[in-house]
């Protein structure tokens, strides 16, 4: 199922949680909403299932306008960060209901929802807690009925919010690969919301990276890797050693620390260089880099250095040069990225 | 080391009291609980027997008692309805929503607990009494309020408004909504939600407001002896007749009613308990 978001905007009191959100998800895409806390991510969820409403914008679901459309009528599944399982109802009750409330002439027989109930569950893998109450399951179990009570009204569409939120790293990482694959395999479009870097990265077709209710860049993990639109992308997917420097005639310059200038197409002015442990290299002989540590990490070796007043973590590849402990050396930064911190 | 061997587990670390110390402490709680306690519920059921089964029999026939207990059931019948809909109603509007005066309005709920119930009954003969406000309109209308039931039922309802709506606040606030939310992005209407996942979540809770609501609408005296006019065999209510008759030096008939009251707290407390242990098995809170 298709969805486009036109210019949406939202604000609580004062703080705006949707700043103007445009986005459009192609039919079958796993598309991953990624931010800090308070950027807006659960805000356009919500927005997206009709249980919060947008002040000025467009919605449209399938090409339909979503304008007066109620929630029970948008036929959206959504999953909610803590389950919100149904805790008086067994699992089985659990997964059955949005069937059960439809009206008598849309409601399949109750030998058709138990049919369809026992095969979601053995879908989910879950088929032995039919009988079960969702306080009686753990975090893991409780996450599959949530997803099989949404799957159970066929959604085209599927909301997920914060979905391993509340699960331990080993159940989570079993969980990731087997929701994906179930999105291939039953053809749906989802949606899901993490502030969780490598989660969307491992997950999604594409990752809309937002910030205070703007979206900063969506694109392919890959592409928005090897190209961060601006800074706080680039910060945001993953550990990066960040020094100031200033631009002046296509060069940036460390003020601080005697590095050798970079090529930017920086406009002049003050900047930072961004620049990811694995892109430094370490050269022998005099320099700024002090070297605090080294450590073997898996093929990799991570050096802790001192440069200019903070800590820099290098890693290295297993076949180059490396300093020992208490040795100075210089450092390749021409790998960084320039960012201009002038006000466009 | 402890008083009770088979519990031993349960003593706290932190109690260094000597053992003689506990056990005084115990006694005293006991002895004080049955003399605040047990000892009028005793004397109550005492003296309603002080003549025999066959007085108390003669006292609960009496047409006046009859239609005590008559009036005291149909306004708690009247009122406990109405209160378990307005409580649920206000829990929900706070317990779900927030606007402004929503403080204001947790207040107001709470106020007939601190008015006096004389106070209570007071407003409605003000409103509505021959000299009040809106008196001599239902004066030439033919509505009587005051002196009749529709003042007791008014006085009840006001006094006894906060019990539900009081139980359910918290355990809303506790619960949250988002069940309520899925049940909707499952495509229940509201009414659906409401008695699928809302109601079946505060049952107990409710329940037990409820309770606590009729015990109070049975047992009410001030708010009620103000608006009722004390006419015998039409405005009077149980706690009112047990009144009267005390002060006619009638024993027998005075403590029959109230025994009976008694039997009715005892009866709202047994389901308590039974209602507390229920949930406190189920591994669930009630507050």
């Amino acid at each position: 199922m298709k969805v486009e978001l036109f210019e949406l905007r939202k604000a609580f009191g004062k703080t705006a949680a949707l700043d103007g959100v445009s986005l459009s998800v192609a039919g079958g895409e796993f598309l991953a909403l990624l931010g800090p806390s308070g950027s807006g991510k659960t805000s356009l969820l919500r927005v997206l299932a009709g249980l919060d409403f947008v002040d000025s914008g467009r919605i449209e679901i399938d090409g339909r306008s979503m304008e007066g459309v109620a929630a029970r009528e948008r036929g959206v599944g959504f999953v909610f960060q803590h389950y919100a399982l149904f805790r008086h109802m067994t699992v089985a009750r659990n997964v059955a209901f949005g069937l059960e409330v439809r009206p008598r002439r849309q409601r399949p027989s109750p030998r058709e929802i138990r049919a369809r109930v026992r095969s979601l569950l053995d879908l989910m893998g879950i088929g032995d807690l039919a009988g079960r109450h969702p306080d009686q399951i753990s975090g893991g179990q409780r996450q599959r009925v949530a997803l099989a009570r949404a799957l159970a009204i066929q959604p085209g569409l599927l909301l997920l919010d914060e979905p391993f939120g509340a699960l331990d790293a080993k159940v989570r990482k079993n969980l990731r690969i087997w929701l994906r694959d179930l999105h291939d395999r039953m053809g749906l479009t989802t949606i899901f919301v993490t502030h969780d870097q490598a989660e969307a990265m491992e997950m999604a077709d594409r990752v809309a990276v937002l910030r205070a209710g703007r979206i900063e860049q969506v694109d392919s993990p890959d592409r928005l890797y090897a190209r961060p639109a601006n800074a706080f992308v680039h910060e945001f997917l993953g550990e990066v050693i960040r020094l100031e420097c200033s631009v002046a005639q296509g060069r940036a310059h460390f003020d601080a620390v005697p590095l050798a200038d970079i090529a930017t197409t920086c406009p002049t002015g003050p900047a930072i260089a961004l620049i990811r442990p694995y892109e430094i290299g370490l050269l022998p002989g005099p320099g700024p880099g002090h070297v605090l540590s080294v450590h073997a990490d898996g093929p990799l070796r991570r050096v802790r250095l001192a440069l200019a007043g903070q800590t820099v973590e290098v890693l290295l590849p297993e076949d180059t040069w490396s300093p020992t402990v208490g040795q100075f050396c210089a450092l390749d930064l021409s790998r960084a990225s320039i960012y201009s911190l002038a006000s466009p | 080391m402890s008083l009770v061997p088979g519990i031993a587990g349960v003593q706290p670390v932190c109690t260094t009291e000597r053992p003689a110390t506990q056990a005084g402490l115990i006694v005293l709680t006991i002895l004080l609980l049955a003399v605040l306690l047990l000892l009028p519920l005793v004397v109550v059921f005492v003296e309603a027997f002080a003549h025999g089964l066959g007085a108390v029999v003669n006292a609960l026939i009496e047409p006046d008692a009859v239609a005590a207990i008559e009036l005291t059931l149909i306004v708690a019948a009247v009122s406990v309805p109405l209160n378990t809909v307005g409580g649920l109603a206000a829990a929900w509007c706070i317990g779900r929503f927030r606007f402004p005066g929503r403080g204001l309005l947790v207040t107001l709920i709470e106020l007939p607990l601190s008015v006096s119930p004389v106070v209570s009954g007071l407003v409605w003969v003000l409103l509505f009494g021959a000299n009040g406000w809106l008196g001599p309109m239902l004066d030439r209308a033919g509505v009587r309020i005051i002196f009749a039931l529709p003042g007791l039922i008014l006085a009840t309802v006001f006094v006894t408004f906060p019990f539900v709506a009081r139980t359910l606040i918290p355990l809303m606030q506790e619960q949250g909504s988002t069940e309520e939310e899925a049940a909707i992005t499952l495509g229940a209407t509201g009414w659906q939600v409401f008695r699928r996942v809302t109601l079946p979540n505060i049952r107990w809770g409710l329940l037990y407001g409820v309770l606590l609501c009729n015990a109070r609408a049975m047992g009410e005296f001030g708010a009620v002896a103000v608006v009722s006019g004390h006419v015998r065999g039409l405005t009077m209510t149980m706690p009112l007749q047990v009144e009267a008759l005390f002060n006619d030096y009638d024993w027998v008939g005075a403590f029959t009613i109230a025994g009976l009251l008694s039997l009715l707290a005892l009866v709202t407390l047994a389901m308590k308990a039974a209602l507390e242990w229920r949930v406190g098995r189920r591994g669930g809170a009630l507050l």
